[in-house]
């Protein structure tokens, strides 16, 4: 397969000295996407939303990261950084969505109504 | 030079990986909402920014078909998602953090009972149920 790979875009994957960092991209995504794997555990076990959120937050940063990685194996990554910008943003603009989404008070900070005191303190322990 | 700069590149990759796993092993095995927040945030902007370095260094030994300028604006465009990367994900953490704390749930409280995060949440709450002389913030 690196074969494969490096025959098509030898010129685009070769550096100036003759050798191939081709191999070591695929080794690099792979070892990326096998560390996907706890993110997605917390997304199917979390046990509230706002962990599976994170994850997936965690999850599209790195599929970011990941694109790169495949436009470097592909020697086209003049191309996949535009993927792999727009994806970022999006990302970026979900999450900040499903933050203001699970808020209770109003978003700016003016004229916010009073948070109820009685959920957030635990202090029965307190001597 | 071409070999120096492929080695400062694989060092980088490595270097974000490391740390990638170190965010991957905190979002799974830490107990807490707001730890795993901690682990996720860090962690990941961290090792973005390192990986997409190395690749952005890489770029700089690349001459491909398109010619050195195309590779220097695809490095500058790897920077940039460095930096835009580096401004939103402690943003959308500290966003989904608020979100979290103001939805209720319940971060491990200290020896004494007391909610540390209370006291920027809801001022003079917390502390009035500390006992004086007590150190605040310890876990």
């Amino acid at each position: 397969m690196t074969a494969l790979l490096a025959a098509g875009n030898s010129a685009a994957s070769d550096g100036p000295s003759g050798y191939d960092l081709t191999t070591f991209f695929i080794v690099i995504g792979v070892i990326l996407f096998v560390l996907m794997i706890p993110a997605l555990y917390r997304v199917v076990m979390g046990p509230t939303a706002i962990d599976r959120i994170v994850s997936v937050n965690v999850v599209g940063t790195k599929t970011a990261v990941l694109i790169i990685v495949i436009g470097s194996i592909l020697g086209k990554v003049h191309m996949y950084v535009d993927f792999a910008l727009a994806y970022a943003l999006l990302n970026f603009i979900g999450s900040l969505a499903a933050s203001r989404y699970l808020r209770k008070t109003r978003p700016m900070g003016g004229g916010a109504e009073p948070i109820p005191t009685g959920t957030t303190v635990s202090s029965e322990d307190a001597s | 030079m071409g070999y120096f700069i492929d080695f400062i590149a694989i060092i980088l990759i490595l270097s974000g990986l490391t740390f990638f796993f170190g965010a991957a092993v905190g979002l799974m095995r830490l107990p807490d909402f707001y730890t795993r927040m901690h682990a996720a945030g860090k962690g990941d902007t961290l090792s973005t920014l390192l990986i997409l370095a190395g690749f952005a260094i890489h770029e700089l030994n690349t001459m491909g078909q398109l010619g050195a300028v195309v590779s220097v604006v695809v490095m500058f465009k790897i920077l940039a998602i460095c930096v835009f990367i580096m401004v939103t994900s402690p943003t959308s953490t500290h966003a989904l953090m608020e979100a979290g704390y103001e939805d209720g749930i319940e971060p491990l409280i200290d020896k004494d009972g007391v909610d540390c995060l209370a006291e920027d949440f809801l001022p003079g709450q917390a502390v009035r149920s500390r006992p004086a002389g007590q150190k605040s913030r310890e876990l």
